[in-house]
């Protein structure tokens, strides 16, 4: 299988590096958000920054589900999860991410009936062995997870399945891009675009960001590789004064997404008029909600939400973190009060998330991008 | 969150052809085809896997590249946990989030 192993050969690694560092002007300090927290790892976790010259900066983006989500929203799905007979049905990541008054699995700890599981799919099972119980998916994610959350609500409705819902926190990442650019302290040079939320939403939806913003944009895969490939197109692009929409992760991506995924979002969601993110704010059409035709299936038309509104804890600046102003270690708590295993921001939660990227991998253990490719 | 694992389709559900069994690394499991109605996919089929859902088509070199990108990524367990939670209750006894109760 030649083309993997062309992907993991470490010269092609330091030709790539070779490269950017060719292209990259010395008199331009480039700025270059990588969107995707999935990237973020990737970065981290390969090492990649040091391949790079000083004046080609990565800033860290808003791509990480459980790391936008605003604290309120947690305590909000808990609250309602906390009437008898309910199930709180969330992936693995939720379990961890603190609410005002702990994570899903301190409330489990407390008595609170709470699963992991793997497919919004798998939530729906568990309404219908547990025909006594109100199964509650908690859904996150952005337009990579949005149309597998949408095709369960349509399975549900098709089967008439009364004792499930779904309590939506599902978002879309062009609003939250453009809030980034929107912002008066950024200053960005053109962004290495998601890979896996681009094989649902296609390459289009980015044009405005060339046309408008006159900022290139490559979608990327998450090898090492892939990641540095996407920095020479950019930087190629940024050279020539071009601005235009590119496609590196090709063998995955089709420039016109998936239309059934799009179709299924499109059956069962709406745009909110506005919704919380966690250090963006409130951001104009950024999130999902049911459409009135599903509300039986959707926890906060069907129940009373408390709608808490939550302000992180003072001395975090999770917020800062998340726009890119500050680079983790930059927080007042980082490695000291915030760490993986006692985490007080959400960013230290995921894996995708900045803070915990950048503690296990530039802060405990160091890995070498040679290394890990030799592996 | 994101991870999106590679499977390969080993049959389609007889009375459901949106659902079939993938095999991911020897762990066999049902994923939901519905993202792919456009362009069904057969057995022998590969695709890449996000929430128990098949969310595009691979080719067979893609997804031992995308297995190889896990690794690498210190993903692949987690990947593999992810794959053998999907659906328990269609192979095993017990209920999803069985595993995570004991």
């Amino acid at each position: 299988m030649k083309f993997v192993d062309e992907f993991r050969t470490p010269e092609l690694i330091g030709k790539a590096g070779e490269e950017i560092r060719r292209l990259a002007d010395p008199s331009r300090h480039y700025r270059i958000m990588e969107v995707c927290g999935g990237h973020t790892h990737a970065i981290y976790r390969f090492g990649l920054k040091d391949l790079l010259p000083s004046n080609v900066e990565l800033i860290h983006g808003p791509g990480c589900p459980v790391c936008v989500l605003p604290m309120g929203r947690i305590d909000d799905g808990l609250a309602l999860a906390a009437q008898s007979d309910f199930i709180f049905a969330a992936f693995g990541d939720m379990m961890r991410v603190p609410g005002a008054h702990g994570s899903p699995l301190e409330y489990k700890a407390r008595g609170m009936d709470v699963r992991i599981v793997y497919s919004p799919a798998d939530a729906l099972k568990l309404a219908r062995s547990n025909p006594e119980k109100h199964v509650m998916f908690f859904a996150i994610g952005f337009e990579t997870t949005a149309p597998s959350t949408a095709l369960t609500l349509m399975r549900a409705k098709a089967e008439g399945l009364s004792n499930f819902s779904v309590f939506c926190n599902h978002v879309t990442i062009i609003p939250a891009i453009r809030a980034i650019l929107d912002s008066p302290d950024m200053r960005l040079d053109g962004f290495v675009g998601p890979g896996h939320v681009s094989t649902v939403i296609g390459c289009r939806p980015y044009d405005w960001i060339a046309k408008d913003e006159r900022k290139p944009v490559v979608v990327s895969g998450f090898e090492p590789l892939d990641i540095l490939q996407s920095i020479v197109m950019l930087l190629r692009q940024l050279r020539k004064g071009e601005a235009k929409v590119e496609n590196q992760y090709k063998r995955v991506v089709p420039w016109e997404g998936n239309r059934a995924a799009l179709r299924a979002m499109g059956e069962v969601f709406e745009l909110r008029p506005y919704f919380e993110w966690r250090g963006l704010g409130f951001i104009s059409q950024s999130a999902l909600k049911i459409r009135p035709s599903y509300a039986q299936w959707d926890s906060e038309q069907r129940f009373t939400v408390p709608g808490v509104r939550v302000t992180d804890p003072k001395a975090a600046q999770c917020g800062e973190v998340l726009k890119g102003v500050l680079k983790p270690a930059q927080c007042k708590l980082f490695g000291r009060e915030c760490t993986p295993e006692q985490p007080v921001g959400a960013l230290m939660v995921s894996s995708e998330g900045s803070c915990a990227a950048y503690f296990n991998y530039e802060h405990r253990k160091p890995v070498s991008i040679a290394t890990v490719a030799a592996n | 969150m994101c991870l999106a694992i590679p499977g390969k389709i080993i049959e389609l559900d007889a009375q459901n052809p949106l659902q079939a069994v993938v095999d991911v690394v020897g762990v066999r499991r049902k994923v939901d085809l519905g993202l792919l109605q456009d362009e069904p996919p057969v057995p022998g089929d590969w695709v890449l896997i996000h929430v128990g859902f098949a969310m595009s088509k691979i080719s067979e070199a893609e997804a031992a590249d995308q297995m190889q990108t896990l690794t690498m990524l210190g993903e692949a367990e987690a990947a593999m946990e992810e794959v053998r939670g999907y659906g328990l209750e269609d192979k095993e006894s017990g209920s999803p989030g069985q595993r995570w109760e004991q």
